[in-house]
């Protein structure tokens, strides 16, 4: 019924205690997520307090993220680790036995990100972000810091690079009627865990969604390389949308990937390379929707 | 985060990389006394004047300049000092110079290529060499691609000596060199030291170009490209003394300084967004219905009232604003808090052009609310559509 998170998912916060980790873990309760721990260093033993749709939840925090699994079972972790330290923290929650790990922390040295991708290699784990709003599976899981309410369950993957721009296309579905299988932010860092490749072949196998909607944005070619892919594998139809037509090249974007350099990474290529895919991208952001409703 | 090149090198040096000798200046008079202790220094009456900007392409604008003896090199920095330098990387308007390199001549036999970036199909840092040094080596890449030697490092492992080994003997670094082995080895030598420099300096781009082999064989880093990873900025309080003001856009470090990321552009309409991506977006959308974007202003998810209202004040302080498009899609960043910041800013700037808002999202009537019983002549706008076209029509 969708991807990588749904009802059973056993959530740890990692950084549950901190001012944004708090309350994005209280929300999260709230929309009926399993939030079975929480960790952060030398405050293990807590108690953290929230409401969930059933009632009250009482979430106990842990020192370490491999007490929080082996005593809760958690099996995902979410993180609000400030960034410094949070590539450790993915390390953390990877050396734990996580199987997902969900880092919405925006500004990870590129460094550390290329150490995590190496320690991925060798791990079953899978990363989703950093620098995301996570990753929701409507009516059933949400990590991360979405608005729950905008979203519908239904048929339809989405996958993007920039949050508010998912929110805006999420919108534009829920609007039309189309409800959503599962969201997933990949986050628009340069370096970073799954990419659109890894969504699209998940969201291919899934039986429970019938098409897709994918947003991209300028710099790097992880958008030509998932166009390669769908014009061989895709099986199931694909709208898309690709922001920054207007950037001026050599300036960052807000997201440290969102960058044109050396003449590479244009919204054109990026544009082309779907199309040539067979991939319906909207002519503008307000019709990404419609775009993907006229394909069913 | 760029800085120039004289300091660029002063870091490779700490790592062992052989570099000219030389001194910064920022008056002709600096200039000639550096010429004075350098020519002192090294016997020699060959000096090179360099112009200090955050641009590549100097050369060719005409910042880079070899001369004999001091008094020509005070003369030729005074004439270089104050010159708008134009390259292909400043733009037409071309970059004041302000700042100088003096620098001793070398007898240059050959000129390489390194450098070091992160490669983000692979996920790994690359080490990039090539026997055509001294040119654009964008060009190489697209030209003769063949010419480029690269080698990724296991961040784990580090650069491993091997990989330096196969791109000196792969460049043949040795081949005319009076000591071909010495020649090797310093060669490897740099390239070590500059992987480590890569890593512990939380580099983005490092690049020696070019990298020369002297007549008597030696190896020395002629140029330094260093530009630093700014999400590392953290863990690098030295970085503060590094970063020249002058070469920053004014608006740009002002927005940095409150945690904002803003971008000039050349168009009349002020944007202000939530998040890279829709901020991005809504440039193309104004631009779709025949509009210009004058900013890309993304104030992030969890802005407070403060910076939103510091936000607006910016785009409501620049001259070529001559509309406002606000475009909200509220997650964590709640309606009311935008509609607050805006009233603030406008109380204290006064509102002269028109204003369009779009808001969507958490706490959407709260912030309608405000701004409506706030009396400010503001378009509502229910889609993003609607908005660029409203803002569009309104400013032209």
């Amino acid at each position: 019924m969708s991807v990588l998170v749904g009802k059973d998912t056993r959530v740890v916060f990692q950084g549950i205690t901190g001012s944004a980790g708090s309350f994005h873990a209280a929300q999260c309760i709230a929309y009926g997520t399993q939030v079975v721990a929480g960790c952060t260093p030398n405050r293990g033993g807590e108690v953290f307090e929230a409401t969930g749709p059933q009632g009250p939840v009482k979430v106990p925090v842990f020192d370490t993220v491999s007490e929080a699994v082996t005593q809760t079972g958690a099996n995902t972790s979410c993180i609000f680790v400030p960034p410094l330290g949070a590539a450790d923290a993915i390390l953390e929650a990877i050396d734990a036995g996580c199987e997902l790990v969900v880092a919405i922390t925006e500004g990870i040295p590129v460094m550390d990100m290329i150490k995590v991708r190496r320690a991925l290699e060798t791990s079953r784990a899978k990363l989703i972000g950093p620098n995301c709003p996570g990753i929701i599976t409507p009516g059933a899981c949400k990590i991360g810091i979405m608005p729950g309410h905008i979203h519908m369950p239904g048929r339809i993957g989405v996958v993007s690079k920039s949050g508010t721009l998912t929110y805006e296309a999420v919108g534009q579905l829920t609007a039309l009627g189309l409800g959503q299988s599962t969201c997933i932010g990949i986050g628009g860092d340069p370096v970073a865990g799954l990419d659109f490749i890894d969504c699209l072949k998940l969201f291919n196998d899934d039986p429970d969604t019938d098409a897709v909607i994918m947003m991209g944005e300028i710099g790097g070619n992880a958008e030509e390389s998932a166009a390669a892919w769908i014009k061989k594998h895709m099986k199931k139809p694909v709208a898309g949308f690709i922001a920054g037509v207007t950037a001026p090249p050599g300036k960052r974007m807000g997201h440290a990937g969102a960058i044109i350099s050396g003449g590479k990474g244009t919204a054109k290529e990026k544009i082309a390379a779907l199309q040539e895919a067979g991939v319906k991208v909207a002519p503008t952001p307000a019709e990404m929707g419609a775009t993907l409703k006229s394909l069913l | 985060m760029k800085i120039h090149e004289y300091q660029g090198k002063q870091i490779l040096a700490k790592y062992g990389i052989p570099i000219p000798k030389g001194v910064a200046a920022f008056s002709a008079d600096e200039a000639e006394a550096a010429a004075k202790e350098l020519i002192a220094a090294t016997g020699s009456e060959v000096c090179v004047v360099k112009a200090q900007i955050h641009a590549g392409g100097r050369g060719k604008g005409g910042g880079v300049k070899v001369v004999k003896g001091a008094a020509a090199v005070k003369e030729t920095a005074a004439k270089m000092l104050g010159m708008q330098l134009v390259t292909h990387q400043t733009g037409p308007e071309g970059q004041k110079v302000r700042r100088l390199y003096v620098e001793q001549g070398l007898d240059i036999k050959r000129e390489l290529y390194v450098g070091m970036v992160v490669d983000r199909e692979r996920r790994r840092v690359a080490l990039m060499a090539s026997t055509e040094g001294g040119v654009e080596i964008e060009e190489v890449a697209e030209k003769q691609p063949e010419k480029i030697l690269t080698e990724h490092i296991d961040p784990l492992l580090g650069l491993a000596p091997f990989q330096a080994r196969k791109l000196a003997y792969g460049l043949q670094v040795g081949k005319g060199s009076p000591d071909p082995k010495g020649t090797v080895a310093q060669f490897v030598k740099t390239v070590m030291a500059l992987g480590k420099a890569f890593e512990k300096e939380d580099c983005s781009l490092c690049e020696i170009n070019p990298l020369v082999i002297t007549g008597d064989g030696r190896v020395v880093a002629l140029d330094a490209k260093v530009n630093f990873d700014d999400n590392a900025e953290g863990r690098h309080p030295e970085w503060a003394e590094l970063m020249d003001r002058d070469e920053e856009d004014p608006v740009e470090l002002e927005a940095k300084a409150v945690g904002l990321s803003y971008v000039s552009l050349d168009g009349n309409i002020g944007c202000l967004v939530n998040g890279a991506g829709l901020a991005m977006s809504t440039m193309d959308i104004i631009k779709h219905y025949g509009g210009e974007p004058a900013n890309f202003l993304d104030v992030g998810g969890g802005a407070n009232k403060d910076q939103v209202t510091k936000a607006f004040k910016m785009i409501l302080s620049s001259d070529k604003v001559k509309g406002i498009f606000v475009n909200i899609f509220g997650g964590i960043m709640k309606c009311d808090v935008i509609a607050e910041g805006i009233v603030a800013a406008t109380k204290e700037l006064g509102l002269t052009v028109p204003l369009v808002v779009r808001l969507e999202g958490t706490n959407v009537e709260k912030g309608k609310q405000i701004l409506e019983s706030s009396g400010l002549a503001i378009q509502p706008a229910t889609t993003m559509a609607d908005g660029a076209k409203a803002i569009v029509a309104a400013v032209s």
